[in-house]
């Protein structure tokens, strides 16, 4: 029973991988990569919502006369993972674009740096 | 799963950002094949697409820009870590209260898909209820997120392809300390004497190429679409700009081209929505395209798939032209 669980807490695990990427490393590519795996493991969590036990893919598949009819995973969390995966690489580009434009101002990506000239400047 | 962990664990230990770029891409596309195992074959299908393909070469053609190492710091990060564990903490605690996993009677699974999985074979007529449900019970938001890649792309162009303001002479030699270790022409990636990449690539791009034509229009009866589609058709192109070059891949198509391609896949989604409001229905009523329903679902589906797909081939590869043109300019400046 306790083992249904297992999806939600590989779940939490990199969820807080994730956020700890994000919140103690100070590279801003390396923030960026935290912000990927946190997005991952969101992804994880809403298609381990949708899955059925004993389910099949959400494509109407022709059925045998007086079979069961298939049961269908649910098809909405494949739907809005599916167009946040896209959205999330372009947000991610975006993202790093700006990396890069930090980059070419400061000379650095390291976050103390950068603080530590704005406090000189 | 475990693998996964594992996978996270070591991107956030490892020092060097390529290693973990390359650990991120092995964490999607595992990533990738647990979607398959949970049956979310369209989703399986875009991570391992962008995850693994699309974003790893981002990633890269970002650390060619700014250096691949990270610095060695010793401070020990208590803060975040205690606000990390009782996130977890809280979380775990909540798993508890979670309905079982897989069971069909999830409230998850009572609301509205049960109206999507019994009605939308007849009501829409298409096998994939992915499909028929990402494009036509809830085009709005398609719609709405097709708009944010198209803003992304542009952003991305505003923000890299602006030519570097030469500042006169008196700055000119600053030049920012970019000439670091590290920077480096992307177009050197397409070298002249790699045999073998170029014969395989050259095998290889136009059945991704097609696989991708026939994701995009196979879409209603399996797993595949638009945004599928768009983002293997842009590996492709990708694949040959890294390969040969950019030189190459912009004789193919130029940043015109793709600029007009991303106007227009939003175009013709939003086109769709108005003719439908012209022949007298709602916005995005597919139903009135064809003379009965089923087919017109069948047509407005297909069209509004090709905008998303065109507008998301379109905008990788502006992005992916962004960050490798600017990577290119940096690499003329220093010589």
């Amino acid at each position: 029973m306790s083992f249904g669980y297992f999806n939600y807490w590989v779940f939490i695990i990199l969820l807080m991988i994730g956020l700890y990427t994000v919140m103690s490393r100070t590279n801003l590519v390396k923030k960026m990569i935290g912000l990927s795996l946190f997005q991952i493991s969101v992804f994880l969590f809403y298609i381990s919502m949708g899955k059925i036990t004993g389910g099949t893919a959400p494509i109407v598949v022709e059925t045998v006369a007086g079979a069961a009819p298939p049961i269908y995973s649910n098809p909405l969390p494949h739907v809005l993972i599916l167009t946040a995966i896209v959205v999330g690489i372009a947000t991610t580009a975006l993202g790093l674009s700006l990396v890069v434009r930090i980059k070419e101002a400061f000379g650095t990506i390291d976050e103390e740096d950068i603080l530590e000239m704005e406090d000189n400047a | 799963m475990l693998l996964l962990i594992a996978g996270t664990m070591t991107v956030l230990v490892v020092r060097n950002l390529f290693v973990a770029t390359m650990l991120l891409g092995i964490v999607s596309f595992t990533m990738a094949l647990i979607f398959v195992s949970l049956d979310a074959v369209d989703v399986a299908f875009t991570e391992a697409a962008v995850g693994a393909g699309v974003s790893t070469v981002l990633y890269i053609g970002t650390l060619a820009m700014v250096g691949s190492q990270e610095k060695e710091r010793t401070k020990f990060a208590a803060g975040p870590l205690a606000i990390c564990l009782a996130v977890g903490a809280v979380l775990y605690y909540a798993t508890y209260q979670m309905p079982p996993y897989g069971h069909a009677a999830n409230p998850v699974n009572m609301h509205v898909a049960p109206r999507y999985i019994e009605d939308s074979p007849t009501e829409i007529g298409v096998p994939n209820m992915v499909t028929s449900v990402l494009a036509s019970y809830r085009g709005y938001d398609t719609f709405g997120e097709t708009t944010v890649i198209f803003t992304a792309g542009i952003g991305v162009m505003l923000i890299l392809r602006q030519r570097r303001r030469r500042k006169e002479d008196g700055k000119k030699e600053e030049k920012s300390p970019l000439n670091k270790p590290g920077d480096g022409s992307l177009t050197g990636l397409g070298s002249q004497h790699d045999l073998v990449p170029h014969v395989v690539a050259k095998l290889l791009i136009p059945f991704i190429l097609m696989f991708a034509l026939y994701v995009q229009f196979h879409g209603d009866y399996g797993p595949g679409g638009g945004f599928q589609a768009g983002v293997i058709f842009a590996a492709g192109i990708i694949l040959y700009a890294l390969v040969f070059s950019l030189e190459h891949a912009r004789a193919v198509i130029n940043e015109k081209t793709i600029l007009f391609m991303m106007a227009l896949g939003v175009l013709i989604y939003g086109g769709v929505g108005l003719t439908s409001i012209l022949l007298g229905g709602a916005f995005l009523d597919y139903n009135l395209l064809a003379h009965d329903p089923v087919h017109g679902q069948h047509l407005g589906i297909l069209l509004v798939e090709l905008g998303v797909g065109i507008t998301v081939t379109a905008a990788m590869l502006a992005i992916f032209y962004a960050f490798v043109g600017r990577a290119d300019a940096i690499a003329e400046q220093m010589d």
